[in-house]
């Protein structure tokens, strides 16, 4: 039994770890979330060069070696910043998508590009009747003599706005539920028929509406076989999730040691808020939360990266974000309470952490639908 | 044992509803319902047809302008008014201000004011907490010297409510350093336009500046603008609390909200064929949530009994104040999960009256992660719900 880091993911976890220090400060951020583009190029290409774009990628792609556990590294610390660069959107899902669906031609045409910090990508999976359901896919995707042509409406698809190309999740055949005729297709973000309704989310991070209207695609726009893409798009989406859970362990960290040293140093009937009882009590449990999330996030890491069965796998997926879903309402709640006033203001990071958190939470099915997708494994 | 309304009470029930859908404007009403942002001069507009029907202040003494309801009518009134989703009226000047006002202030203050607050001529809001003085009230440090026939203000007050719209604001002030903190404070009014105030906004977490911290900085207020006696401040303080606590529990609104959350739920696909009415979890919370505010709003019609038999609002009402936000709180949690994906978006615009470009999300639900972010406000000010649970510890339990 070792719990600890290779070498390697030592290294990893330091480099991210001294970016997000030394540069990714709340005001940084800030004005990132500002600023047109929503997220700094420099920064990407800094990810790039320092090779954490190839994270999520296995060797034979190019990649690091595409480990559960090298993810959560990276994207703990990620969480610590609450940075905002679209490195879920375009490496972890999209690029998963690419690199599980992909034929040579399109890994060779666009993984390299990912991993170079030269390509922004979106996966529009989502509908607004779909919820969660990763097999309720209205889009559809009709056959023309020449490619396909797509139809539908995707809702909150992150990094949208960014994308150069987008990878829309559409029904090739069957009916709306059917796990079979489900496809994926590579469209450029600047084809004919396809309009966005770009917007900010709560959290900071872009996102778009998107609109696809008749739009025509060549037939090798497909990423993999025509109305198999299922089983592919919910192992990325497990990969996904466990990167935001992890993500949040790392914010929870923070929100937890923030309230803490607050709880130290503001004054009320002349003593620190701290030797309450009655805060200590909540304080702990916030830390019993924050070190139970953290331990399950490890085990779906683990299980990930086993030879478990795909049953396993996604189970323990499901468990992970269960767990955190309840410790992202626990913690980010409390954080926020035992702050007072001050934390439902921008000003403070606080409020921003619970923001993010609370975003996560909705992400890719909620505590309460991964509750019961673990009950029904 | 008797819950049920008499017959002249049902006939009043109707008169309100009648009222409500003849005076209560349009196009107010289409802003509520849907979300839309409301600005001063529709809180303004219907405080003044309010005013007319004599229903702007059900809870002053019928000689200042109250409506001289029993208990069970105020609270009749309260609860048609939130089932149909009219605003109350602005707590600051009707609530908070006017009971000191006419409980303690002179002759000279009371035809001065009041009229004002009651045809909604002024805008009040209100100076009581400051940066280092939360929960712990009683230790803020704004100060008031005596000089000649003023007083001069020096201090900055914080969490103050739409102060940009007020033209009045009502302070704590400390004029004795030397004594209890408690016995050093006195309650001044002040004009806002007098030299030396400014307001700085303070954006909450919906991206809203719906505060201020207001500076005082050498601001001279006539002495005539203290009310009762100086150094009594904290005492009517406390009594401005009681009455801020009256319709804390927010029952009617939460009513309004799980109805509306209802209706929604049966109208959300579960993402597999059905309705979110068909999923178990959710209708089980939406079930607890029913259930909490049904005892919570038996919990404050006992407390309305209690005081229709001429006892005082006690400490339980610190009940109401912690339950109501909590229900609130819960309820809110269950918009954004009903919303799912569509709670992410922030698209403030869309909730500004006029917008015309493409809605994000189904209708108001859309704001959904805005109104849980805000609302965590609810827990926290009027006394936090730890100072509530302080209060039954010590004036309930003996502990």
């Amino acid at each position: 039994m070792d719990f600890s880091y290779s070498d390697e993911q030592q290294m990893l976890q330091d480099s991210v770890q001294k970016f997000v220090k030394g540069q990714y400060d709340f005001d940084t951020r800030k004005k990132l979330i500002e600023s047109d583009r929503g997220f700094s190029e420099d920064y990407w290409n800094l990810f790039a060069e320092l090779g954490w774009l190839t994270v999520p990628f296995n060797e034979e792609d190019g990649g690091f070696g595409g480990s559960a556990v090298d993810l959560m590294v990276v994207m703990e610390e990620f969480g610590k910043g609450m940075v905002v660069e679209p490195f879920l959107a375009t490496a972890v899902l999209s690029g998963g998508l690419i690199s599980e669906l992909g034929n040579e031609a399109q890994k060779q045409a666009l993984l390299g590009a990912i991993m170079e910090g030269k390509l922004q990508l979106a996966t529009a999976y989502a509908e607004a009747d779909s919820r969660y359901n990763l097999a309720s896919v209205a889009t559809t995707a009709s056959k023309s003599a020449d490619g396909y042509v797509l139809s539908g409406d995707k809702v909150v698809v992150f990094n949208g706005p960014a994308a150069d190309k987008l990878l829309v999740v559409a029904r090739t055949s069957g009916d709306k539920f059917d796990r079979d005729g489900i496809s994926v297709f590579i469209v450029d973000a600047d084809a004919a028929g396809v309009s966005a309704r770009a917007y900010t989310a709560v959290d900071g991070h872009r996102a778009a509406e998107l609109h696809l209207n008749d739009v025509k695609v060549p037939a090798d726009a497909l990423l993999g076989a025509e109305g198999k893409a299922l089983p592919a798009l919910e192992r990325v989406v497990d990969r996904v999730t466990l990167a935001v859970s992890a993500e949040a362990v790392g914010a929870l960290a923070c929100l937890l040691q923030k309230t803490v040293e607050y709880a130290k140093t503001r004054k009320q009937f002349g003593v620190a808020i701290g030797t309450f009882q009655a805060l200590q009590h909540r304080m702990a449990d916030m830390f019993v939360e924050c070190e139970l999330a953290r331990s399950i996030v490890i085990m779906a890491a683990m299980k990930l990266d086993s030879s478990a069965t795909a049953a396993d796998k996604t189970k323990a997926v499901a468990a992970a974000k269960s767990r955190v879903g309840r410790a992202m309402r626990l913690v980010g709640q409390e954080a926020v309470q035992i702050h007072g006033g001050i934390a439902v203001t921008d000003e403070l990071d606080v409020g921003h952490y619970f923001k993010r958190v609370t975003t996560i939470e909705h992400l890719f099915g909620d505590t309460d639908y991964q509750t019961m997708r673990y009950a029904a494994l | 044992m008797n819950a049920d309304f008499t017959a002249e009470e049902l006939e009043f029930q109707k008169e309100v509803q009648d009222f409500l859908k003849a005076e209560f404007p349009q196009d107010i009403k289409h802003k509520v319902d849907n979300g839309i942002k409301l600005e001063k001069d529709d809180f303004v507009r219907w405080q003044k047809i309010l005013y007319k029907k004599g229903w702007v202040a059900p809870n002053w003494p019928e000689e200042y302008g109250g409506t001289g309801w029993s208990p069970t009518q105020k609270y009749i009134f309260a609860l048609e008014m939130g089932l149909y989703g009219a605003m109350e009226p602005v707590a600051f000047g009707v609530k908070m201000v006017a009971p000191v006002i006419y409980s303690y202030g002179n002759e000279e203050q009371k035809k001065r004011f009041l009229p004002d607050i009651l045809q909604s001529n002024v805008w009040w809001c209100q100076g009581y907490s400051e940066p280092n003085a939360g929960s712990d009230l009683a230790s803020l440090k704004t100060t008031a010297v005596r000089e000649g026939d003023h007083y001069i203000v020096n201090g900055t007050k914080t969490w103050n409510t739409l102060g940009q719209y007020a033209d009045w604001i009502f302070c704590l002030v400390r004029t004795d350093n030397t004594v209890k903190k408690q016995e050093g404070i006195s309650f001044l009014l002040i004009d806002m336009k007098t030299p030396g105030i400014k307001l700085s906004p303070i954006v909450l977490l919906d991206g809203e500046p719906e505060v201020n911290e207001v500076h005082f900085d050498n601001v001279k207020v006539p002495v005539e603008n203290l009310v009762g006696e100086e150094n009594k401040g904290w005492t009517y303080a406390k009594v401005l609390l009681t009455h801020e606590r009256t319709n804390i529990a927010q029952v009617p609104n939460s009513k309004l909200k799980l109805q509306k959350l209802r209706k929604l739920a049966a109208s959300t696909p579960d993402g597999f064929g059905g309705t979110l009415l068909d999923n178990p979890v959710f209708i089980k919370k939406l079930a607890e949530a029913e259930i909490q505010v049904q005892a919570l709003e038996f919990a404050e019609l006992r407390t309305l009994a209690a005081v229709s038999v001429g006892k005082a609002p006690g400490p339980e009402s610190s009940i109401l104040k912690i339950v109501g936000t909590e229900a609130t709180q819960f309820i809110d949690e269950l918009y954004m999960e009903v919303a799912a994906y569509h709670s992410l978006p922030h698209v403030p615009e869309q909730f500004t009256e006029g917008f015309d470009g493409e809605h994000v999300g189904n209708g108001s639900l859309a704001a959904s992660a805005n109104t849980y972010f805000n609302n965590r406000k609810k827990s926290i000010y009027g006394g936090s719900n730890e100072i509530q649970k302080n209060i039954i510890s010590k004036a309930v339990l003996g502990l």
